[in-house]
């Protein structure tokens, strides 16, 4: 067995530092070493999305990567999205676009969706929705249909909200 | 679903990478660029290397240009640089149109051009790319380095000329010259999945008439491969209906297809022709 690797995973801001295998993903990592368990993981090879967050502004399967590869990494997960408490707690445009359009049911996809969508968002602000269907293609969700997470992120978007609370 | 154990080689440099590769080749050790094929096979166990030597921070290989005629793409560039064309020419809009056929857009922030060429999937877009454009792939390691040609690049499926110690730092692609049309189509039962069949046509228009034709498959065989004897029937032609069902008659007559659990032979024979077709009638100005 390979020795453990002393790193420094940036996430959401907060610098954790944490001793990982090489072999660890950084899914794993996040939930099991930074105690980050919003990221959830599905089918752990890349297929289903649930894992996705945000490397340096670009949405990638956590799942897909190796914890060491991420440091010097500017990481976001689902748990960067709303304010903190402390600040009022506020949800995401994304998150609330979520809730009021019905955009999930049993949500395990979903911080993966809105890590996709926000990281989407952020880079294509004016994406079209043809692009946008394409993008949200990418990961899975067994309950929705899609119909409804597709009209939570355009509304977004036309709001112009892309990267706000 | 977990990779087996490994010890990790972070490489700075295009030297310390083909150093390491000398040295940690023999005992299993392997390349990892963007890991998008490379991971889930070693979450599956289908791959356990004992080493991987990790290129992602190696600064040079993250550029692409043009230089003598080609497009130059050097190893770590990520299938999402082609989303908007980085070159103002024909093989720019042809590789922004091919792009989006490429897996998903997360996974194409992470994998690369030149991964995609070194794991020779029969089902990759920028395999057929190479194999129809006549790419050259640089291979270099701590012995030098050297060009291969696509035509001797693929050797079968999954299978390429690099040797256990070679990286493939750089391929390059022949820029189409002006008045080159080019058109890519695939087929595949979801978003995303990989392609039952896929064709490339290209050309450059002489006043109506084709000249240097180039039609290329992919997902059909164990190697994407020019069709010789369906670019003949369109040289020197005017692009007619005919013609071009003629071209993909006689590329669905030449081709030896691969069967699996989602199609048969026959049916991928059918599919490619109309792939050929569907290509044509994608091709832009």
């Amino acid at each position: 067995m390979a020795s453990k690797m002393a790193i420094t995973l940036d996430v959401n801001g907060t610098e954790h530092e944490i001793r990982v295998e090489p072999r660890k993903t950084l899914s794993d990592a996040l939930r099991g070493d930074c105690g980050l368990t919003g990221t959830n993981v599905g089918c752990e090879h890349g297929v289903c999305g649930a894992c996705t967050v945000l490397m340096d502004g670009a949405p990638v399967r956590s799942c897909l990567m190796f914890a060491v590869q991420a440091q010097g990494r500017k990481l976001r997960t689902v748990e960067g999205l709303a304010a903190s408490p402390g600040n009022g707690g506020k949800l995401h445009a994304l998150q609330q676009a979520f809730i009021d359009n019905h955009a999930l049911q049993c949500g395990f996809c979903t911080s993966g969706f809105l890590m996709l969508a926000a990281g989407t968002l952020e880079q294509q602000p004016d994406i079209d929705d043809a692009s946008l269907r394409e993008v949200l293609s990418s990961n899975l969700c067994r309950c929705t249909g899609y119909q409804n997470i597709l009209r939570a992120v355009r509304q977004v978007r036309d709001a112009g909200k892309g990267g706000a609370r | 679903m977990k990779a087996g154990s490994f010890e990790w080689h972070p490489a700075r440099s295009a030297d310390e990478a083909v150093a390491l590769l000398a040295e940690y080749a023999p005992q299993d050790g392997r390349v990892i660029a963007g890991g998008q094929s490379l991971v889930p096979s070693m979450a599956l166990r289908l791959a356990f290397p004992s080493h991987l030597i990790d290129i992602n921070g190696v600064e040079e290989f993250s550029r692409v240009r043009v230089e003598g005629g080609e497009l130059v793409i050097g190893a770590c560039v990520r299938h999402a640089a082609f989303h908007a064309p980085v070159e103002p020419g024909p093989l720019g809009r042809l590789l922004t149109q091919v792009v989006h056929n490429i897996a998903h857009y997360p996974i194409r922030q992470r994998g690369t051009f030149c991964g995609s060429l070194a794991n020779a999937d029969p089902a990759s877009e920028w395999c057929l790319v190479a194999a129809t454009l006549g790419a050259r792939m640089v291979a270099r390691s701590v012995r030098g380095e050297r060009v291969i040609e696509a035509s001797e690049w693929f050797q079968g499926i999954m299978t390429t000329a690099l040797e256990e110690d070679e990286l493939l730092a750089e391929v390059r692609l022949p820029l189409l010259p002006a008045g080159s049309r080019a058109g890519f189509y695939e087929f595949s039962r979801r978003a995303g999945d990989y392609a039952l069949a896929m064709a490339l046509v290209a050309w450059r228009d002489d006043g109506g008439t084709m000249r240097d034709v180039r039609i290329g498959t992919g997902s059909v065989e164990v190697q994407p491969r020019r069709i010789a004897v369906a670019e003949a029937l369109l040289e020197g032609r005017a692009a007619s209906p005919e013609a071009i069902a003629a071209a993909a008659a006689a590329v669905s007559a030449d081709v030896d297809p691969l069967e699996d659990i989602h199609t048969s032979a026959d049916y991928r024979r059918d599919l490619v022709g109309t792939a050929v077709r569907r290509a044509h009638a994608q091709a832009g100005d």
